[in-house]
Protein backbone atom coordinates (compact mmCIF):
# COMPACT_ATOMS: atom_id res chain seq x y z
CA UNK A 1 0.00 0.00 0.00
CA UNK A 2 1.88 3.36 -1.00
CA UNK A 3 0.98 6.14 1.50
CA UNK A 4 -1.03 8.89 1.09
CA UNK A 5 2.61 11.25 1.74
CA UNK A 6 3.77 9.97 -1.08
CA UNK A 7 1.34 11.26 -3.66
CA UNK A 8 1.20 14.55 -2.21
CA UNK A 9 4.73 15.12 -2.54
CA UNK A 10 4.58 14.12 -6.26
CA UNK A 11 1.32 16.28 -6.79
CA UNK A 12 3.91 19.01 -5.04
CA UNK A 13 6.98 17.93 -7.56
CA UNK A 14 4.51 18.31 -10.75
CA UNK A 15 2.86 21.17 -9.09
CA UNK A 16 6.75 22.86 -8.67
CA UNK A 17 7.41 21.63 -12.06
CA UNK A 18 4.79 23.46 -13.35
CA UNK A 19 5.20 27.23 -11.89
CA UNK A 20 8.79 26.62 -12.77
CA UNK A 21 8.04 26.47 -15.97
CA UNK A 22 5.86 29.26 -16.16
CA UNK A 23 8.41 31.91 -14.55
CA UNK A 24 11.83 30.46 -16.39
CA UNK A 25 11.02 29.61 -19.59
CA UNK A 26 12.15 32.33 -21.99
CA UNK A 27 11.70 30.70 -25.12
CA UNK A 28 7.89 29.10 -26.13
CA UNK A 29 4.77 29.94 -25.45
CA UNK A 30 3.10 26.44 -26.19
CA UNK A 31 5.61 25.25 -23.27
CA UNK A 32 3.88 27.95 -20.92
CA UNK A 33 0.01 25.92 -22.07
CA UNK A 34 2.20 22.72 -21.20
CA UNK A 35 2.79 23.61 -17.77
CA UNK A 36 -0.22 25.06 -17.06
CA UNK A 37 -1.71 21.68 -18.31
CA UNK A 38 0.79 19.74 -15.70
CA UNK A 39 -0.13 22.83 -13.14
CA UNK A 40 -3.71 21.27 -12.93
CA UNK A 41 -3.11 17.79 -13.23
CA UNK A 42 -0.77 17.55 -10.08
CA UNK A 43 -3.83 19.31 -8.43
CA UNK A 44 -5.87 16.02 -9.82
CA UNK A 45 -3.64 13.93 -8.67
CA UNK A 46 -4.14 15.68 -5.00
CA UNK A 47 -7.65 15.71 -5.46
CA UNK A 48 -7.56 11.92 -6.13
CA UNK A 49 -4.83 11.02 -3.26
CA UNK A 50 -7.76 12.41 -0.85
CA UNK A 51 -10.23 11.44 -2.04
CA UNK A 52 -9.06 7.54 -2.02
CA UNK A 53 -7.84 7.70 1.42
CA UNK A 54 -11.12 10.17 3.12
CA UNK A 55 -13.10 7.54 1.18
CA UNK A 56 -14.98 10.55 -0.08
CA UNK A 57 -16.11 10.32 -3.85
CA UNK A 58 -16.66 14.33 -4.33
CA UNK A 59 -12.77 15.24 -4.69
CA UNK A 60 -13.29 12.52 -8.09
CA UNK A 61 -16.16 14.41 -9.15
CA UNK A 62 -14.31 17.38 -8.77
CA UNK A 63 -11.38 16.13 -11.19
CA UNK A 64 -14.07 15.40 -13.60
CA UNK A 65 -14.65 19.16 -13.68
CA UNK A 66 -11.03 20.23 -14.01
CA UNK A 67 -10.30 18.13 -16.84
CA UNK A 68 -13.46 19.65 -18.68
CA UNK A 69 -12.23 23.37 -17.81
CA UNK A 70 -9.01 22.71 -18.56
CA UNK A 71 -9.67 21.47 -22.21
CA UNK A 72 -11.64 24.64 -22.77
CA UNK A 73 -8.95 26.61 -21.01
CA UNK A 74 -6.28 25.17 -23.71
CA UNK A 75 -8.93 25.94 -26.49
CA UNK A 76 -9.01 29.19 -25.53
CA UNK A 77 -4.80 29.27 -24.96
CA UNK A 78 -4.13 27.88 -27.85
CA UNK A 79 -6.66 30.15 -29.94
CA UNK A 80 -5.13 33.54 -28.58
CA UNK A 81 -1.63 31.91 -29.43
CA UNK A 82 -2.67 31.39 -33.00
CA UNK A 83 -3.90 35.24 -33.40
CA UNK A 84 -0.62 36.49 -31.43
CA UNK A 85 1.36 34.29 -34.21
CA UNK A 86 -0.80 36.30 -37.13
CA UNK A 87 0.65 39.15 -35.67
CA UNK A 88 3.74 39.07 -34.07
CA UNK A 89 5.11 36.26 -36.27
CA UNK A 90 6.64 34.47 -33.46
CA UNK A 91 6.03 32.71 -30.57
CA UNK A 92 8.86 33.48 -28.65
CA UNK A 93 8.40 35.01 -24.86
CA UNK A 94 10.62 37.24 -25.19
CA UNK A 95 9.06 39.21 -28.07
CA UNK A 96 6.44 40.32 -25.74
CA UNK A 97 7.36 43.43 -25.56
CA UNK A 98 5.27 46.34 -26.56
CA UNK A 99 2.88 46.92 -23.52
CA UNK A 100 6.08 48.43 -20.70
CA UNK A 101 6.13 50.80 -18.30
CA UNK B 1 -27.28 16.75 1.36
CA UNK B 2 -28.91 13.66 0.38
CA UNK B 3 -32.49 14.59 -0.79
CA UNK B 4 -33.03 12.34 -3.65
CA UNK B 5 -36.18 13.80 -3.92
CA UNK B 6 -36.35 16.95 -6.53
CA UNK B 7 -38.82 19.52 -7.07
CA UNK B 8 -38.91 22.68 -9.21
CA UNK B 9 -39.11 24.95 -5.90
CA UNK B 10 -35.50 24.20 -5.56
CA UNK B 11 -34.55 25.44 -8.55
CA UNK B 12 -36.34 29.12 -7.52
CA UNK B 13 -33.21 30.69 -6.29
CA UNK B 14 -31.22 30.03 -9.06
CA UNK B 15 -34.13 32.26 -11.50
CA UNK B 16 -32.10 35.08 -12.44
CA UNK B 17 -28.98 32.77 -13.48
CA UNK B 18 -31.67 30.53 -15.62
CA UNK B 19 -32.79 33.43 -17.25
CA UNK B 20 -29.83 34.88 -18.33
CA UNK B 21 -28.39 31.92 -19.29
CA UNK B 22 -31.73 31.78 -21.49
CA UNK B 23 -31.09 35.48 -23.13
CA UNK B 24 -27.57 34.96 -24.07
CA UNK B 25 -28.12 31.55 -25.58
CA UNK B 26 -31.51 33.20 -27.63
CA UNK B 27 -28.70 35.99 -28.59
CA UNK B 28 -26.21 33.43 -29.11
CA UNK B 29 -27.98 32.06 -32.22
CA UNK B 30 -30.40 35.07 -32.75
CA UNK B 31 -27.49 37.31 -33.90
CA UNK B 32 -26.39 34.91 -36.54
CA UNK B 33 -29.41 36.28 -38.47
CA UNK B 34 -29.29 39.80 -37.74
CA UNK B 35 -27.80 42.14 -40.03
CA UNK B 36 -25.09 44.33 -39.85
CA UNK B 37 -27.21 47.22 -39.92
CA UNK B 38 -29.55 45.52 -37.44
CA UNK B 39 -27.13 45.23 -35.10
CA UNK B 40 -28.18 47.87 -32.53
CA UNK B 41 -31.55 45.20 -32.17
CA UNK B 42 -29.16 42.69 -30.56
CA UNK B 43 -27.29 45.26 -28.93
CA UNK B 44 -30.48 46.58 -26.98
CA UNK B 45 -31.61 42.86 -26.14
CA UNK B 46 -28.38 42.09 -24.54
CA UNK B 47 -29.37 45.68 -22.12
CA UNK B 48 -32.88 44.60 -21.85
CA UNK B 49 -31.47 40.99 -20.46
CA UNK B 50 -29.38 42.50 -18.20
CA UNK B 51 -31.92 44.83 -16.86
CA UNK B 52 -34.55 41.90 -16.49
CA UNK B 53 -31.81 39.68 -14.74
CA UNK B 54 -31.30 42.53 -12.69
CA UNK B 55 -34.78 42.90 -12.05
CA UNK B 56 -35.49 39.31 -11.15
CA UNK B 57 -32.66 39.65 -8.17
CA UNK B 58 -33.97 42.90 -7.49
CA UNK B 59 -37.17 41.24 -6.41
CA UNK B 60 -35.34 38.65 -4.24
CA UNK B 61 -33.48 41.18 -2.46
CA UNK B 62 -34.45 41.12 1.55
CA UNK B 63 -35.50 37.39 1.38
CA UNK B 64 -33.86 35.23 3.56
CA UNK B 65 -31.25 32.55 2.73
CA UNK B 66 -31.77 29.41 0.65
CA UNK B 67 -29.21 26.93 -0.06
CA UNK B 68 -30.12 24.59 -2.79
CA UNK B 69 -28.62 22.24 -5.55
CA UNK B 70 -27.26 20.08 -2.49
CA UNK B 71 -25.52 23.00 -0.58
CA UNK B 72 -24.01 24.25 -3.91
CA UNK B 73 -26.11 27.16 -4.27
CA UNK B 74 -26.74 29.91 -1.75
CA UNK B 75 -29.24 32.73 -2.14
CA UNK B 76 -28.76 35.11 0.83
CA UNK B 77 -29.22 38.78 1.23
CA UNK B 78 -25.20 39.85 0.00
CA UNK B 79 -25.20 37.56 -2.98
CA UNK B 80 -29.11 39.34 -3.93
CA UNK B 81 -27.42 43.04 -3.27
CA UNK B 82 -24.06 42.20 -5.25
CA UNK B 83 -25.88 40.08 -8.19
CA UNK B 84 -28.01 43.41 -8.80
CA UNK B 85 -24.78 46.01 -8.61
CA UNK B 86 -23.01 43.73 -10.70
CA UNK B 87 -25.69 43.72 -13.34
CA UNK B 88 -26.33 47.00 -13.48
CA UNK B 89 -22.54 47.77 -13.85
CA UNK B 90 -22.21 45.43 -16.82
CA UNK B 91 -25.54 46.99 -18.28
CA UNK B 92 -23.54 50.70 -17.97
CA UNK B 93 -20.43 49.60 -19.61
CA UNK B 94 -22.22 47.90 -22.99
CA UNK B 95 -23.84 51.47 -22.87
CA UNK B 96 -20.32 53.46 -22.33
CA UNK B 97 -18.77 51.38 -24.67
CA UNK B 98 -21.30 50.98 -27.78
CA UNK B 99 -19.82 54.05 -29.59
CA UNK B 100 -16.02 52.45 -29.29
CA UNK B 101 -17.01 49.52 -30.68
CA UNK B 102 -19.39 50.53 -33.17
CA UNK B 103 -16.13 52.53 -34.93
CA UNK B 104 -13.83 49.56 -34.60
CA UNK B 105 -16.17 46.88 -36.25
CA UNK B 106 -16.40 45.60 -32.47
CA UNK B 107 -20.04 45.34 -31.10
CA UNK B 108 -20.81 42.16 -32.47
CA UNK B 109 -22.64 39.44 -31.11
CA UNK B 110 -19.25 37.82 -29.94
CA UNK B 111 -18.55 40.42 -27.61
CA UNK B 112 -22.06 40.89 -26.49
CA UNK B 113 -22.90 37.40 -25.50
CA UNK B 114 -19.25 36.94 -23.75
CA UNK B 115 -20.30 39.72 -22.10
CA UNK B 116 -23.29 38.14 -20.67
CA UNK B 117 -21.79 35.05 -20.39
CA UNK B 118 -19.25 36.71 -18.03
CA UNK B 119 -22.02 38.41 -16.12
CA UNK B 120 -23.29 34.83 -15.82
CA UNK B 121 -19.78 33.61 -14.24
CA UNK B 122 -20.10 36.15 -11.67
CA UNK B 123 -23.22 35.47 -10.50
CA UNK B 124 -22.29 32.01 -10.15
CA UNK B 125 -19.30 32.97 -8.13
CA UNK B 126 -21.53 35.73 -5.44
CA UNK B 127 -23.54 32.60 -5.33
CA UNK B 128 -21.28 29.91 -4.78
CA UNK B 129 -21.67 27.19 -1.32
CA UNK B 130 -18.96 25.11 -2.62
CA UNK B 131 -15.31 24.98 -3.95
CA UNK B 132 -16.64 23.43 -7.14
CA UNK B 133 -19.23 26.78 -7.92
CA UNK B 134 -16.80 28.94 -6.92
CA UNK B 135 -13.98 27.58 -9.04
CA UNK B 136 -16.60 26.96 -11.92
CA UNK B 137 -17.88 30.59 -11.66
CA UNK B 138 -14.60 31.76 -12.11
CA UNK B 139 -13.54 30.01 -14.74
CA UNK B 140 -16.50 30.95 -16.75
CA UNK B 141 -15.85 34.62 -16.18
CA UNK B 142 -12.03 34.55 -16.89
CA UNK B 143 -12.75 32.29 -19.96
CA UNK B 144 -14.75 34.85 -21.17
CA UNK B 145 -12.54 37.88 -20.47
CA UNK B 146 -9.37 36.28 -22.12
CA UNK B 147 -11.51 35.60 -25.47
CA UNK B 148 -12.93 39.12 -25.03
CA UNK B 149 -9.49 41.06 -24.87
CA UNK B 150 -8.55 38.78 -27.70
CA UNK B 151 -11.52 39.43 -29.84
CA UNK B 152 -9.51 42.71 -31.19
CA UNK B 153 -8.00 40.37 -33.72
CA UNK B 154 -5.34 42.08 -35.38
CA UNK B 155 -3.83 44.63 -32.80
CA UNK B 156 -0.64 43.41 -31.13
CA UNK B 157 -1.50 44.94 -27.80
CA UNK B 158 -4.91 43.65 -27.43
CA UNK B 159 -3.70 39.57 -28.45
CA UNK B 160 -0.16 40.39 -26.27
CA UNK B 161 -2.48 41.33 -23.63
CA UNK B 162 -4.75 38.86 -23.90
CA UNK B 163 -1.82 36.20 -23.96
CA UNK B 164 -0.49 37.83 -20.59
CA UNK B 165 -3.88 37.63 -18.92
CA UNK B 166 -4.41 33.87 -19.63
CA UNK B 167 -1.04 32.30 -18.69
CA UNK B 168 -1.54 34.56 -15.07
CA UNK B 169 -4.84 33.90 -14.88
CA UNK B 170 -4.50 30.08 -15.58
CA UNK B 171 -1.89 30.42 -13.39
CA UNK B 172 -4.13 31.79 -10.38
CA UNK B 173 -6.51 29.34 -10.89
CA UNK B 174 -4.17 26.24 -10.36
CA UNK B 175 -2.98 27.98 -6.79
CA UNK B 176 -6.52 28.42 -6.03
CA UNK B 177 -7.40 24.75 -7.03
CA UNK B 178 -4.15 23.33 -4.73
CA UNK B 179 -5.05 25.44 -1.90
CA UNK B 180 -8.36 24.06 -2.35
CA UNK B 181 -7.38 19.95 -2.60
CA UNK B 182 -4.74 21.12 0.31
CA UNK B 183 -7.90 22.09 2.47
CA UNK B 184 -9.91 19.50 1.35
CA UNK B 185 -7.63 16.75 2.59
CA UNK B 186 -7.57 18.64 5.76
CA UNK B 187 -11.23 18.70 6.09
CA UNK B 188 -12.60 15.83 4.15
CA UNK B 189 -15.22 18.39 2.32
CA UNK B 190 -15.62 20.81 -0.40
CA UNK B 191 -18.67 22.45 1.15
CA UNK B 192 -18.00 25.82 2.78
CA UNK B 193 -20.67 25.25 5.99
CA UNK B 194 -19.00 22.14 6.17
CA UNK B 195 -15.29 23.15 5.52
CA UNK B 196 -15.63 25.83 8.25
CA UNK B 197 -17.37 23.62 10.88
CA UNK B 198 -14.95 20.61 10.17
CA UNK B 199 -12.12 23.75 10.72
CA UNK B 200 -13.00 23.75 14.53
CA UNK B 201 -12.92 20.19 15.59
CA UNK B 202 -9.82 18.81 16.34
CA UNK B 203 -10.06 16.16 13.89
CA UNK B 204 -8.28 17.99 11.21
CA UNK B 205 -5.26 18.93 9.91
CA UNK B 206 -4.17 22.14 10.73
CA UNK B 207 -0.63 22.25 9.12
CA UNK B 208 -2.47 21.27 5.97
CA UNK B 209 -5.41 23.71 6.28
CA UNK B 210 -2.71 26.73 6.67
CA UNK B 211 -0.40 25.38 3.74
CA UNK B 212 -3.69 25.09 1.86
CA UNK B 213 -4.59 28.52 3.02
CA UNK B 214 -1.23 30.53 1.92
CA UNK B 215 -1.75 28.90 -1.86
CA UNK B 216 -5.89 30.21 -1.74
CA UNK B 217 -4.52 33.59 -0.33
CA UNK B 218 -1.92 33.40 -3.10
CA UNK B 219 -4.93 32.89 -5.71
CA UNK B 220 -6.75 35.63 -4.35
CA UNK B 221 -4.12 38.16 -4.76
CA UNK B 222 -3.76 37.38 -8.45
CA UNK B 223 -7.47 37.70 -9.44
CA UNK B 224 -7.78 40.99 -7.43
CA UNK B 225 -4.56 42.17 -8.60
CA UNK B 226 -2.73 42.72 -5.23
CA UNK B 227 1.17 43.18 -4.98
CA UNK B 228 3.16 41.18 -5.42
CA UNK B 229 0.52 39.71 -7.66
CA UNK B 230 -0.23 42.56 -9.87
CA UNK B 231 2.04 42.43 -12.86
CA UNK B 232 -0.81 41.54 -14.99
CA UNK B 233 -3.44 44.44 -13.87
CA UNK B 234 -1.82 47.07 -15.84
CA UNK B 235 -0.44 45.53 -19.02
CA UNK B 236 -3.89 44.13 -19.42
CA UNK B 237 -5.61 47.68 -18.75
CA UNK B 238 -3.25 49.45 -21.34
CA UNK B 239 -3.39 46.65 -23.73
CA UNK B 240 -7.15 45.71 -24.17
CA UNK B 241 -9.72 47.95 -26.37
CA UNK B 242 -11.11 50.36 -23.45
CA UNK B 243 -14.82 48.72 -22.77
CA UNK B 244 -12.73 45.55 -22.26
CA UNK B 245 -10.80 46.71 -19.76
CA UNK B 246 -14.07 48.88 -17.84
CA UNK B 247 -15.83 45.46 -18.22
CA UNK B 248 -12.42 43.49 -16.48
CA UNK B 249 -12.01 46.87 -14.07
CA UNK B 250 -15.32 46.91 -12.78
CA UNK B 251 -18.07 44.32 -12.06
CA UNK B 252 -15.62 41.22 -11.52
CA UNK B 253 -14.40 43.28 -8.86
CA UNK B 254 -17.55 42.31 -6.98
CA UNK B 255 -17.75 38.95 -7.81
CA UNK B 256 -14.03 38.69 -6.42
CA UNK B 257 -15.04 40.42 -3.52
CA UNK B 258 -17.98 37.77 -2.52
CA UNK B 259 -15.04 35.08 -3.88
CA UNK B 260 -12.70 36.52 -1.35
CA UNK B 261 -15.55 36.39 1.74
CA UNK B 262 -17.03 32.91 0.98
CA UNK B 263 -13.72 31.56 0.98
CA UNK B 264 -11.96 33.67 3.65
CA UNK B 265 -14.90 34.69 5.83
CA UNK B 266 -16.81 31.93 5.31
CA UNK B 267 -14.88 28.70 4.87
CA UNK B 268 -11.35 30.03 6.68
CA UNK B 269 -13.68 32.08 9.42
CA UNK B 270 -11.92 29.43 11.85
CA UNK B 271 -8.32 30.73 10.82
CA UNK B 272 -8.92 34.10 10.89
CA UNK B 273 -5.59 34.98 12.57
CA UNK B 274 -3.76 33.41 10.21
CA UNK B 275 -5.00 35.34 6.47
CA UNK B 276 -5.30 38.49 8.40
CA UNK B 277 -1.44 38.57 8.37
CA UNK B 278 -1.27 37.55 5.12
CA UNK B 279 -3.71 40.32 3.68
CA UNK B 280 -1.90 42.81 5.78
CA UNK B 281 1.10 42.71 4.11
CA UNK B 282 -0.65 42.28 0.58
CA UNK B 283 -2.50 45.35 1.83
CA UNK B 284 0.57 47.14 2.74
CA UNK B 285 2.35 46.64 -0.49
CA UNK B 286 -0.59 47.02 -2.82
CA UNK B 287 -1.35 49.99 -1.28
CA UNK B 288 2.35 51.67 -1.54
CA UNK B 289 3.65 50.37 -4.64
CA UNK B 290 -0.13 51.35 -6.81
CA UNK B 291 0.46 54.75 -5.49
CA UNK B 292 4.05 55.10 -5.82
CA UNK B 293 4.30 54.11 -10.17
CA UNK B 294 0.84 55.89 -10.39
CA UNK B 295 2.89 58.69 -10.28
CA UNK B 296 5.35 57.68 -13.13
CA UNK B 297 2.82 57.14 -15.71
CA UNK B 298 1.53 59.32 -18.58
CA UNK B 299 -0.51 56.56 -20.01
CA UNK B 300 -4.20 57.12 -18.46
CA UNK B 301 -5.26 53.61 -18.76
CA UNK B 302 -2.31 52.16 -17.06
CA UNK B 303 -2.59 54.98 -14.07
CA UNK B 304 -5.95 53.81 -13.50
CA UNK B 305 -4.59 50.45 -13.12
CA UNK B 306 -2.06 51.64 -10.74
CA UNK B 307 -4.92 53.22 -8.92
CA UNK B 308 -6.95 49.58 -9.34
CA UNK B 309 -4.08 48.11 -7.05
CA UNK B 310 -3.63 50.71 -4.35
CA UNK B 311 -8.16 50.37 -4.34
CA UNK B 312 -7.09 46.56 -4.10
CA UNK B 313 -5.29 47.29 -1.10
CA UNK B 314 -8.01 49.50 0.60
CA UNK B 315 -10.41 46.95 -0.30
CA UNK B 316 -8.01 44.14 1.84
CA UNK B 317 -8.10 46.48 4.51
CA UNK B 318 -11.77 46.33 5.13
CA UNK B 319 -11.53 42.55 4.76
CA UNK B 320 -8.98 41.83 7.25
CA UNK B 321 -10.39 43.20 9.98
CA UNK B 322 -12.35 40.21 10.02
CA UNK B 323 -15.40 41.60 11.95
CA UNK B 324 -18.62 42.30 10.41
CA UNK B 325 -18.35 46.32 10.21
CA UNK B 326 -15.02 45.45 8.02
CA UNK B 327 -17.15 43.45 5.82
CA UNK B 328 -19.81 45.60 5.45
CA UNK B 329 -17.41 48.36 4.98
CA UNK B 330 -15.59 46.74 2.43
CA UNK B 331 -18.58 46.01 0.58
CA UNK B 332 -19.39 49.48 0.45
CA UNK B 333 -15.81 50.35 -0.76
CA UNK B 334 -16.52 47.42 -3.60
CA UNK B 335 -19.18 48.76 -4.98
CA UNK B 336 -18.24 52.61 -5.07
CA UNK B 337 -15.30 51.71 -6.20
CA UNK B 338 -17.10 50.31 -9.50
CA UNK B 339 -19.27 53.58 -9.43
CA UNK B 340 -15.97 55.10 -9.85
CA UNK B 341 -14.46 52.88 -12.33
CA UNK B 342 -17.25 52.99 -14.62
CA UNK B 343 -17.15 56.50 -14.62
CA UNK B 344 -13.49 57.19 -15.21
CA UNK B 345 -12.98 55.00 -18.03
CA UNK B 346 -16.79 56.00 -19.26
CA UNK B 347 -15.32 59.33 -19.53
CA UNK B 348 -11.87 57.90 -21.92
CA UNK B 349 -15.02 56.05 -24.23
CA UNK B 350 -16.95 60.13 -24.30
CA UNK B 351 -13.94 61.19 -25.70
CA UNK B 352 -12.43 58.41 -27.76
CA UNK B 353 -13.33 58.75 -31.73
CA UNK B 354 -12.37 56.61 -34.85
CA UNK B 355 -8.82 55.97 -34.23
CA UNK B 356 -7.95 58.05 -31.90
CA UNK B 357 -7.97 56.32 -28.47
CA UNK B 358 -7.64 59.70 -25.14
CA UNK B 359 -6.04 57.46 -23.32
CA UNK B 360 -2.65 60.14 -22.53
CA UNK B 361 -3.27 62.56 -19.84
CA UNK B 362 -2.23 64.79 -22.42
CA UNK B 363 -5.49 64.10 -23.98
CA UNK B 364 -7.51 65.38 -21.61
CA UNK B 365 -5.37 68.21 -21.39
CA UNK B 366 -7.59 72.08 -21.18
CA UNK B 367 -11.20 69.91 -20.98
CA UNK B 368 -12.40 72.60 -19.09
CA UNK B 369 -12.13 75.01 -22.13
CA UNK B 370 -14.16 73.02 -24.46
CA UNK B 371 -16.48 71.58 -22.08
CA UNK B 372 -17.31 72.68 -18.42
CA UNK B 373 -19.65 70.21 -17.86
CA UNK B 374 -18.06 66.95 -18.27
CA UNK B 375 -14.35 68.22 -16.80
CA UNK B 376 -16.79 68.67 -13.66
CA UNK B 377 -17.97 65.26 -14.22
CA UNK B 378 -14.07 64.36 -14.15
CA UNK B 379 -13.14 66.36 -11.45
CA UNK B 380 -15.92 64.69 -9.42
CA UNK B 381 -14.64 61.35 -10.59
CA UNK B 382 -11.14 61.89 -9.54
CA UNK B 383 -11.55 63.23 -6.69
CA UNK B 384 -13.55 60.67 -5.27
CA UNK B 385 -10.65 57.86 -6.14
CA UNK B 386 -8.37 60.08 -4.48
CA UNK B 387 -10.31 60.04 -1.53
CA UNK B 388 -11.18 64.06 -1.35
CA UNK B 389 -14.54 64.71 0.29
CA UNK B 390 -17.44 65.32 -0.81
CA UNK B 391 -17.23 62.85 -3.09
CA UNK B 392 -17.58 58.94 -1.79
CA UNK B 393 -14.57 57.88 -2.23
CA UNK B 394 -13.39 59.77 0.94
CA UNK B 395 -16.38 58.27 3.30
CA UNK B 396 -15.35 54.69 1.80
CA UNK B 397 -11.67 54.81 2.54
CA UNK B 398 -12.71 56.59 6.31
CA UNK B 399 -15.12 52.97 7.17
CA UNK B 400 -12.71 50.58 5.71
CA UNK B 401 -10.07 52.78 7.73
CA UNK B 402 -12.11 52.84 10.87
CA UNK B 403 -12.60 48.98 10.35
CA UNK B 404 -8.82 48.38 9.99
CA UNK B 405 -7.86 50.59 13.27
CA UNK B 406 -10.98 49.11 15.62
CA UNK B 407 -9.21 45.64 14.61
CA UNK B 408 -5.87 46.81 15.86
CA UNK B 409 -4.03 47.23 12.66
CA UNK B 410 -3.39 50.80 13.84
CA UNK B 411 -0.01 51.02 11.81
CA UNK B 412 -1.26 49.94 8.70
CA UNK B 413 -3.97 52.50 8.50
CA UNK B 414 -1.20 54.89 9.09
CA UNK B 415 0.57 53.99 6.22
CA UNK B 416 -2.23 54.05 4.41
CA UNK B 417 -3.47 57.59 4.93
CA UNK B 418 0.33 58.89 4.13
CA UNK B 419 0.12 56.74 0.94
CA UNK B 420 -3.67 58.09 -0.25
CA UNK B 421 -1.78 61.49 0.25
CA UNK B 422 0.99 60.70 -2.23
CA UNK B 423 -1.53 59.15 -4.49
CA UNK B 424 -3.26 62.89 -4.48
CA UNK B 425 -0.94 63.94 -6.18
CA UNK B 426 -1.05 62.34 -9.34
CA UNK B 427 -5.18 62.72 -9.10
CA UNK B 428 -4.46 66.41 -8.36
CA UNK B 429 -2.45 66.39 -11.68
CA UNK B 430 -5.26 65.34 -13.50
CA UNK B 431 -7.24 67.76 -12.30
CA UNK B 432 -4.38 70.85 -13.08
CA UNK B 433 -4.25 69.39 -16.60
CA UNK B 434 -7.81 69.90 -17.37
CA UNK B 435 -8.41 73.23 -15.76
CA UNK B 436 -5.34 75.12 -15.91
CA UNK B 437 -3.63 73.86 -19.04
CA UNK B 438 -4.51 74.98 -22.66
CA UNK B 439 -5.87 72.16 -24.86
CA UNK B 440 -3.20 70.68 -26.76
CA UNK B 441 -5.27 68.79 -29.91
CA UNK B 442 -8.47 68.86 -30.99
CA UNK B 443 -11.41 67.17 -27.94
CA UNK B 444 -14.62 65.86 -29.38
CA UNK B 445 -17.42 64.58 -27.70
CA UNK B 446 -19.58 61.22 -28.46
CA UNK B 447 -22.57 62.22 -29.81
CA UNK B 448 -24.78 59.44 -28.11
CA UNK B 449 -26.98 61.06 -25.43
CA UNK B 450 -27.88 58.02 -23.42
CA UNK B 451 -24.39 57.71 -22.86
CA UNK B 452 -23.93 61.44 -22.08
CA UNK B 453 -26.75 61.34 -19.81
CA UNK B 454 -25.63 57.88 -18.01
CA UNK B 455 -22.24 59.76 -17.86
CA UNK B 456 -23.75 62.79 -15.70
CA UNK B 457 -25.70 60.39 -13.61
CA UNK B 458 -22.73 58.01 -12.77
CA UNK B 459 -21.01 61.26 -11.54
CA UNK B 460 -23.63 62.91 -9.58
CA UNK B 461 -24.26 59.30 -8.06
CA UNK B 462 -20.37 59.81 -6.86
CA UNK B 463 -21.23 63.08 -5.66
CA UNK B 464 -24.91 62.17 -4.08
CA UNK B 465 -23.79 58.99 -1.95
CA UNK B 466 -20.64 61.01 -0.29
CA UNK B 467 -23.30 63.64 0.95
CA UNK B 468 -25.71 60.92 1.85
CA UNK B 469 -24.39 57.77 2.49
CA UNK B 470 -26.29 56.26 4.80
CA UNK B 471 -28.89 53.95 3.14
CA UNK B 472 -26.17 52.09 1.11
CA UNK B 473 -24.28 51.79 4.04
CA UNK B 474 -27.03 50.60 5.87
CA UNK B 475 -27.70 48.12 2.95
CA UNK B 476 -24.03 46.99 3.03
CA UNK B 477 -24.36 46.54 6.80
CA UNK B 478 -27.44 44.46 6.78
CA UNK B 479 -26.87 41.94 3.79
CA UNK B 480 -23.61 41.47 5.78
CA UNK B 481 -24.94 40.69 9.05
CA UNK B 482 -27.58 38.93 7.54
CA UNK B 483 -25.53 36.29 5.70
CA UNK B 484 -22.05 35.93 7.43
Amino acid sequence: MIPLSHYLVLGAILFAIAVAGIFLNRKNLIVILMAIELMLLSVNMNFVAFSHFLGDPSGQVFVFFILTVAAAESAIGLAILVTLFRNLRSINVDDLGSLKG
Amino acid sequence: MNSATFSLATLAPAVPEMALLAFVSVLLVGDLFVSERGRHVTFWFAVASLLGTAALAAQMVGSPTVVTFSGMFVADPLSQVLKVAALLAVAVTLVYGRVYLQLRDLLRGEFLSLTLFATLGMMVMISAHHFLTLYLGLEILALSLYAMVALQRESVRATEAAMKYFVLGALASGMLLYGMSMLYGATGSLDIARVATSLGTAGSSRTLAVFGLVFIVAGIAFKLGAVPFHMWVPDIYHGAATPATLLIGSAPKIAAFAFVLRLLAQALGGMGSDWQQMLAILAAASIGLGNLVAIAQTNLKRMLAYSTISHMGFLLLGILAGTDNGYGSAMFYVLTYVLMTLGAFGMILLLSRAGFEAEELEDLRGLNRHSRWYAFVMLVIVFSLAGIPPAVGFLAKLAVLQAAWEAGFGGLVVFAVLMSVVGAFYYLRLVKLMYMDEPAGEITIAPRRDMRVLLSANALAVLALGIVPAPLMDLCARAITASL
